[in-house]
């Protein structure tokens, strides 16, 4: 499958717009929950680490420290890619899918198109744009943990600026980007794959939609620890 | 001219085509028929390259299709029109759209002429005022008109249809069956039609391959279906009441 999605490419004018389209239904459309999710989560982060830290030795800056370590390195990147294996991956895997069951799939093969071309190749440029999601997702986190600090009473609003702030190892920006382009390959050909080759009915469709969240979530995990072991250990 | 020779086809132990060959002529409907579960579609599917056959050769006007290139298939494939069962219209295109989808993909003509060319086969199909429709939004008949524009825009050599009239009322099923036989002979098409009713044999059987088990067993035109002693073909076409009575009429005389 892998060497069929670059292979016999569909005509560019046709492939642009399929390419827009998927912009569209998996970048756009997920923007305003990754948003809302990030901004709530990242006040959280603050709120139980300002409430943990009991300790009256310890600085306050340490609230606005460890929530933009948590949101950058695992909340934005990993935490979010789980949540979008639901939420694309259930939408390819269901579109594929239902294009299978109603043989649409047979008729562009019979027609000469490169199906798997034609339907995985413009998920997967389209994807290429998931780490501006994750970048909003980090922005988002940090400032809603600023917002419930300074606002709810918890430190200071310099103190947390101060925090997150300080310490800043680029690295970590690198890393987190590069698992985020890693999952975003993981989002667009996993969920691709169950649909493509399913079989059966429009139950089969939910199924096999449940089924490929479920991989999608376990690769994620996987290659998370395998590439924070590679990249962050020794 | 599609010649079949002795294809053979299976799911894991199941076989399904044991060995078939036929051949179905240019500017004829030719019908396969059979009931359900006899393997019609799986031959159809065979004959397009959907399904890979493990044995046997299938013959396009000299092409044998197991002998060609990649690309020579592609090729190929672009004369072919195929209506299926449930028609396989793209849900997120409009019909307009799915008409013109083959020549948007497969040929440089500009919208203009591609937008004139859709109009040319929805009223050859008789549909107007669909244009800009979903497949959602109309009826499995119109739908069936639409797949049929979309199979034959690109002016193929063959045209393949999967139960063109199953789900549909009798008097739209004859309309059907009588639109896919014009077409045939205004373009001298070779159509190759699955199906498993009756009406659409009587209507438009000019060649009709009888599936059983996996086997041809019988082949001929239809009349010669209704004079035919071969015991599995009697029991299929007189299996309705509707033919039993018209039979009874005609023995009587
Ligand atoms: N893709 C497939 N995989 C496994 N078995 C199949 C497949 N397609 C069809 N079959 C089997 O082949 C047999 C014939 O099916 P089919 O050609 O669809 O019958 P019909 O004559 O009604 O069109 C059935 O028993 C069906 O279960
Ligand atoms: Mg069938």
């Amino acid at each position: 499958m892998l060497k069929e999605i670059f292979n016999k490419q569909t005509k560019w004018s046709v492939m642009r717009n399929l390419i827009f389209k998927e912009i569209d239904d998996l970048i756009i459309d997920s923007l305003g929950i990754v948003a809302f999710i990030s901004f709530f989560i990242g006040g959280v982060v603050a709120i139980q680490t300002a409430l943990n830290l009991t300790n009256p030795l310890i600085p306050q800056y340490l609230i606005g420290f460890a929530t933009r370590q948590s949101v950058i390195l695992e909340f934005a990147p990993t935490f979010i890619s789980v949540i979008m294996a639901g939420k694309m991956g259930s939408y390819i895997t269901s579109s594929i899918g239902t294009m299978r069951v109603t043989e649409q799939i047979d008729a562009l093969e019979v027609m000469g198109v490169n199906s798997v071309n034609y339907l995985v190749f413009p998920k997967i440029i389209a994807l290429l744009l998931y780490p501006f999601v994750i970048g909003i997702s980090m922005f988002l986190g940090i400032f809603g943990g600023w917002m419930a600090s300074a606002y709810g009473g918890f430190t200071t609003s310099e103190a947390f600026i101060e925090g997150a702030q300080m310490d800043f190892i680029p690295f970590h920006i690198a890393y987190a980007f590069i698992k985020t382009i890693i999952f975003a390959m993981l989002l667009a050909t996993i969920p691709s794959f169950h649909g493509y080759y399913m079989k059966g009915g429009a139950l089969e469709v939910g199924k096999a939609s449940t089924v490929a969240f479920v991989w999608t979530s376990v690769c994620i995990i996987l290659f998370n620890y395998i590439l924070t072991q590679m990249l962050l250990g020794s | 001219m599609i010649e079949v020779k002795n294809i053979e086809k299976s799911f894991g132990e199941n076989k399904i085509l044991k060995g078939i060959s036929t051949i179905f002529e240019t500017g004829k409907t030719n019908l396969i028929i059979g009931q359900s579960g006899s393997g019609k579609t799986v031959l159809l599917k065979s004959l397009l390259g959907i399904h890979t056959p493990e044995a046997g050769q299938i013959c396009f006007d000299g092409r044998v299709y197991s002998d060609l290139e990649d690309d020579e298939k592609r090729e190929l494939r672009t004369e072919i029109g195929m209506v299926f069962q449930g028609s396989a219209l793209f849900d997120s295109m409009t019909v307009a759209e799915n008409v013109g989808f083959p020549l948007k993909m497969f040929t440089k003509d500009d919208k203009a002429k591609i937008a004139e060319r859709v109009e040319f086969v929805l009223k050859r199909v008789n549909l107007i005022d669909a244009h800009k429709k979903l497949p959602s939004e109309i009826s499995g008949g119109m739908q069936k008109r639409v797949a049929i524009a979309r199979a034959i825009v690109n002016r193929p050599k063959y045209l393949f249809c999967d139960e063109p009239n199953s789900g549909l009322d009798p008097n739209t099923s004859i309309l059907i069956d009588n639109l896919i036989k014009e077409i045939t002979e205004e373009y001298e098409i070779t159509t190759v039609i699955n199906t498993h009713d009756m009406n659409s044999v009587m209507e438009i059987g000019d060649n009709i391959l009888f599936l059983k088990d996996g086997l041809k067993e019988w082949q001929g035109n239809k009349e010669e279906i209704f004079y035919t002693d071969n015991e599995a073909v009697t029991a299929f076409v007189y299996s309705s009441n509707l033919f039993k009575k018209v039979r009874e009429a005609h023995l009587k005389g």
